[in-house]
């Protein structure tokens, strides 16, 4: 395989604001190869990409493709060149027709004017290569997903691309339109078209894919064929871990006091919502750290938006204190006194223009007023508490929150919350891009809150952040909770064993 | 990570003029214009002028109020122009006693303003509802009612010509109290009540944060679909007040022209006072002054002979520098 080699990348770096997003990368893919990119959140996956396909420049490297050089400056130009990208969310033209779609840019024309006829041919022609039969005449959003995903399929292929970078193309379809997917993937790689395969669901990897790429913090760590690699070696690649156990402590999470946890709080069963959660349940006691621990898409995030109530449940039950738990909107969850510090702080915790204080109080304001009158006074008091106790760093509560510092904005939420007096309060990845010194105070502010009594749910990507924190782990993988640890048998071993195999065995749950 | 973040001191340190133009361009374009009035134009500083300037103004600034909220939220009702139609056609059907006879010119007029108000600030209400509920984007959900609106009014009337002399209704336009127009009251009224309603209350509080951030507002309990139908129903009372005002001061109602192009007049206003056209900030009283700063601009042009066409050229110059003064002080911040 190595002998025909159709992209090649090397010592590729790029920096953005001085910071390396990419070290010394490398990347190559041979003719008619499968090849799986993989890697953590921030690793480097889409920048690779990007440089790649022309939108950013990279620092240094080189490139080529197809045995000669390649520069390009957009991915425009990359398509041209034989370099298609298919996008998690489809860039098509949801109103035109299929046709139009397909052959967008490259228009056939007769006398001046468009050749329809042959464009529609052709366009079907396209299609049928993937045994989709649909009129091209209609326009793209009367079809599903997964034809949609197929047109972008088509286009790509229509502009005789040589290689098509598929950017988690799986996320949105159902096992069905997978399969669909795989046999036009398998169909590309006949025809001697290259695939990059980006995704998180290592079953679809062994299943579909040639060889993988590995890539953690900027570099690309492993190169392998999927036949020579074992999941779990893809997990402790991807996480940066060797089997051997590291020893010492990596986080400001200390040993806890079993006697600080109480009665079970939240209990959910088999919590579904569409593809990316179909089976989770758990449980949380008060005063207890529960950790979700798992891969990129595992369905983390979206079970806590369950929980809350931003989502609604399509199977399975809460069940809340003793009674039976039903969020229709968050507002419902937070009058149960849940809180929730979301991972995307930028776009869903702080009001960027607006004060700490005003920050701080947005959830609990309607409860300090005074028949819709803000109580200043109250609420001021409240802030400086919070700022004190939380150590925010700031020069007062009057200063717009969008002039902090992750870690501070995140403390900020966090008294969001705290100010509510919660009882149960879900953390997604509390210390993500935060410094390591806020990161440490954020952990030992979350452990001295449960042993007040406060249950936690924490979801985070860092292993060692879950195996010291939490005193439960459970363990997601493709939208099921595949297994459960208590703090002792919470090792990195046994976590990345469930996030791979999904199969390691379900420890009993030790009730007080 | 010991003292404040870096941000603050940058901030702290260095003089922004982009920064000071967004906070405070505007007051000082009000305040030059003032000056350059006194000494150019014959006869400006006098209660009439004063009075001019105010009463012409008055209609704009009530609709630009609720304009004001509801930009804040991060959205626009273009619709004000036609529930002013709509309010302005319905009061005097009520006060003539067309619909039915009311024996007390009080009482009719009384019923006509509530009802009017009203009956516009359930048209608001059918604007928020179309934006909250079906999630339908607010230039289009309330392009819908500046379009059938002013039809709704013509229709109502026939497209026929209301006159009417009833001083008992035309004293919120022509009256005076203690030499002051009563629609000067209502406006500064009106301006004052919004502008300590956003300061001081949950609600205004949660109008700007929905602006700000809707995802984080709506994940913080606060009932977006609620403030949003508030929000366009306030603005759909403050057309209908303006409407009534337009007809009393004109003592005739013409469903064609009553509040037409009032929409852009009141953003425009909005845009001047310093409001992001974005969402999560907002300004009353900023509303107020830009308000009284296109007013004055024209005012002056005209003083001096400049014709009409060409003050509107002049203020289109305003709000692009306006706006763009904004976009500086935001992206220098």
């Amino acid at each position: 395989m190595d002998t025909d080699i159709l992209l090649s990348m090397t010592g590729i770096d790029k920096r953005f604001a001085g910071i390396p997003a990419l070290s010394a990368a490398s990347f190559t893919v041979a003719r008619g190869e499968v090849h799986a990119l993989i890697g953590q959140n921030g690793a480097g996956k889409s920048t690779l990409i990007k440089v790649l396909t022309g939108y950013h420049r990279r620092d240094a490297g080189e490139v080529t493709f197809d045995g000669k050089p390649f520069e390009v400056s957009s991915p425009q130009q990359a398509q041209a060149n034989g370099i298609s990208t298919i996008y998690q969310e489809i860039n098509l033209v949801p109103y035109r027709s299929l046709t139009e779609n397909i052959c967008l840019g490259r228009e056939k024309r007769r006398f001046g004017l468009l050749d329809w006829a042959s464009m529609h041919r052709e366009a079907e022609n396209l299609l049928q290569r993937f045994n989709i039969r649909a009129d091209v005449r209609r326009p793209l959003m009367e079809f599903n997903t997964a034809t949609q995903q197929m047109v972008a399929i088509a286009r790509a292929i229509g502009f005789s691309a040589k290689l098509v970078i598929m950017d988690e193309p799986t996320s949105s379809l159902d096992e069905r339109e997978v399969g669909v997917l795989f046999n036009v993937i398998r169909q590309l790689k006949q025809d001697g078209v290259s695939v990059v395969f980006v995704s998180h669901k290592l079953d679809e990897l062994y299943a579909v894919c040639d060889r993988v790429t590995i890539m953690r913090d900027g570099r690309t760590v492993k190169t392998a064929r999927m036949d020579d690699i074992e999941k779990i070696d893809l997990v402790s690649s991807m996480l940066g871990r060797s089997m051997e156990k590291t020893e010492g402590h990596a986080t400001a999470f200390t040993a806890r006091d079993e006697k600080n946890i109480g009665k079970v709080l939240l209990s959910a069963d088999n919590l579904a919502v569409g593809q990316i959660v179909q089976d989770v349940s758990f449980t949380i006691r008060s005063g207890e750290i529960a950790g979700f621990a798992g891969l990129l898409g595992a369905g983390r995030t979206e079970t806590a938006r369950l929980v809350f109530g931003i989502d609604r449940l399509k199977a399975g039950a809460m069940t809340y204190g003793d009674k039976r738990f039903e969020p229709r909107r968050p507002s419902d969850a937070i009058a149960a006194g849940m809180g929730f510090c979301t991972e995307d702080r930028k776009s869903e915790g702080i009001v960027p223009d607006m004060s700490v204080a005003e920050n701080m109080m947005l959830a609990l304001m309607p409860k300090l007023a005074k028949s819709g009158v803000i109580d200043e006074k109250a609420q001021q008091e409240i802030v400086k508490r919070f700022i004190r106790q939380l150590g925010i760093k700031c020069s007062g509560p009057d200063q717009k929150v969008r002039e902090l510092s992750g870690g501070n904005q995140q403390k900020v939420l966090l008294g969001r919350w705290l100010a509510m007096n919660p009882r149960l309060l879900i953390l997604d990845e509390p210390t993500r891009g935060i410094d390591v010194g806020a990161k440490g105070e954020i952990q030992s502010l979350i452990k001295s809150l449960a042993d007040q009594g406060l249950a936690v749910l924490m979801i985070s990507s860092e292993l060692e952040e879950v195996i010291e924190g939490a005193d439960r782990v459970f363990v997601l993988r493709d939208g099921i909770s595949v297994a459960e640890f208590g703090r002792a048998a919470a090792t990195e071993d046994a976590l990345m064993g469930a996030m791979a195999h999904g199969n390691a065995p379900v420890v009993a749950e030790a009730r007080i | 990570m010991t003292g404040t973040s870096p941000m603050t001191r940058t901030t702290a340190r260095r003089f922004d003029p982009f920064d000071f133009l967004a906070r405070y361009g505007t007051l000082i374009a009000l305040l030059l214009l003032i000056l350059f009035n006194l000494v150019f134009t014959r006869n400006f500083a006098t209660i009439q002028t004063l009075n001019v300037n105010l009463t012409q103004v008055c209609t704009i600034v009530i609709v630009a109020v609720g304009m004001t909220l509801v930009i804040a939220t991060g959205g626009i009702d273009l619709s004000v122009g036609s529930l002013m139609a709509i309010s302005g056609a319905l009061a005097p059907m009520i006060f003539l006693g067309k619909i039915m006879p009311i024996g007390n010119i009080y009482l009719a007029v009384a019923a006509a303003m509530l009802v009017s108000i009203a009956v516009a600030g359930l048209f608001g209400l059918f604007n928020g509802w179309l934006i909250s509920a079906f999630r339908i984007q607010p230039i289009v959900a309330t392009l819908v009612l500046f379009i059938a609106g002013r039809g709704i009014a013509q229709v109502m009337t026939n497209g026929n010509l209301q006159t009417f002399r009833v001083p008992q209704f035309q004293f919120i336009g022509l009256g005076r109290v203690l030499g002051i127009p009563v629609q000067v009251i209502l406006m500064l009224l009106i301006v004052l009540a919004a502008a300590w309603m956003l300061k001081r209350t949950v609600f205004g509080r949660q109008i700007i944060a929905i602006g700000g951030n809707e995802r984080a507002a709506e994940l913080s309990g606060i009932a977006v679909a609620r403030v949003k139908l508030l929000v366009y129903a306030i603005s759909g009372l403050c057309a209908g007040l303006a409407g009534l005002v337009v007809i009393a001061i004109n003592s005739s109602s013409d469903a064609n022209l009553v509040g037409l192009g009032m929409e852009l007049d009141a953003i425009a206003a909005v845009a001047v006072g310093g409001t992001l056209l974005s969402g999560g900030k907002a300004t009353i009283i900023g509303t107020l002054i830009g308000a009284m700063t296109i007013q004055l601009v024209r005012y002056t042009l005209l003083a001096n002979g400049v014709p009409d066409a060409a003050a509107l050229v002049v203020k289109a110059g305003i709000i692009i520098l306006a706006v763009w003064i904004q976009q500086q002080g935001r992206a220098h911040a």
